[in-house]
């Protein structure tokens, strides 16, 4: 999912923070975070992810994200 | 626009500091909420908090008025400035204080603390302080 949506990311991590696969962790290191906000940057990963946040395969998430040049 | 989205949109209009939250202060029910909370009261800035979890609806009429999807949610001056990470990350880079002054002038925080505000359905007020 993550990979789809951000196809030019120099990082991309997700950590299974309990190993029950619903606790996440993710890092997206993108381009098209260049001079966004940390909220828009947070929204475009919530975006990405909004399926799995809103049927509640993803219980809880903790986004680290950051602009690449 | 149901009674219960109007209450929360009253709540985030007139509360300096919001969180959303799961559980109260001071009974905390979510790890990333206290750490929202915690990094409120870092930069000494009081909040008010309503828990989300007595009622589903409130989580799915605040995620419809605000396109966040999680919980928690922190509003200043009626603007979501982000979840648990965001403001971690803000109070961590010394940018929290600032952009709470930006918005609510300086001299407003003044040593934090929280008080608990309750969505009540079916009230004549908006919403009313229960602690």
């Amino acid at each position: 999912m993550l990979g789809q949506a951000f196809p030019d990311a120099v990082e991309l991590d997700v950590l299974d923070r309990t190993g029950g696969g619903d606790h996440f962790h993710v890092l997206v290191v993108d381009p098209s975070f260049e001079g966004l906000s940390l909220l828009d940057q947070h929204r475009a990963v919530n975006e990405a992810l909004a399926d799995a946040l809103e049927d509640g395969t993803i219980h809880e998430l903790r986004i680290t994200t950051r602009g690449a040049s | 626009m149901s009674e219960l989205k109007a209450k929360i949109r009253d709540v985030v209009e007139k509360e300096p500091v919001v969180v959303f939250m799961k559980g109260t202060p001071e009974w905390i029910a979510c790890g990333n909420s206290g750490r929202a909370l915690e990094a409120l009261r870092s930069v000494g800035a009081s909040a008010a908090t309503v828990d989300i979890l007595p009622d589903p609806q409130i989580r799915q009429e605040l995620t419809a008025l605000y396109g966040w999807p999680t919980v928690p949610q922190v509003f200043v001056q009626g603007e979501l400035i982000g979840g648990a990470d965001i403001v971690e990350q803000l109070a961590q880079s010394g940018e929290l204080a600032p952009e709470i002054d930006k918005r609510l002038g300086e001299g407003t925080r003044k040593g934090g603390g929280e008080r608990v505000v309750e969505l009540v359905e079916g009230s004549g007020s908006a919403f009313r302080v229960v602690q």
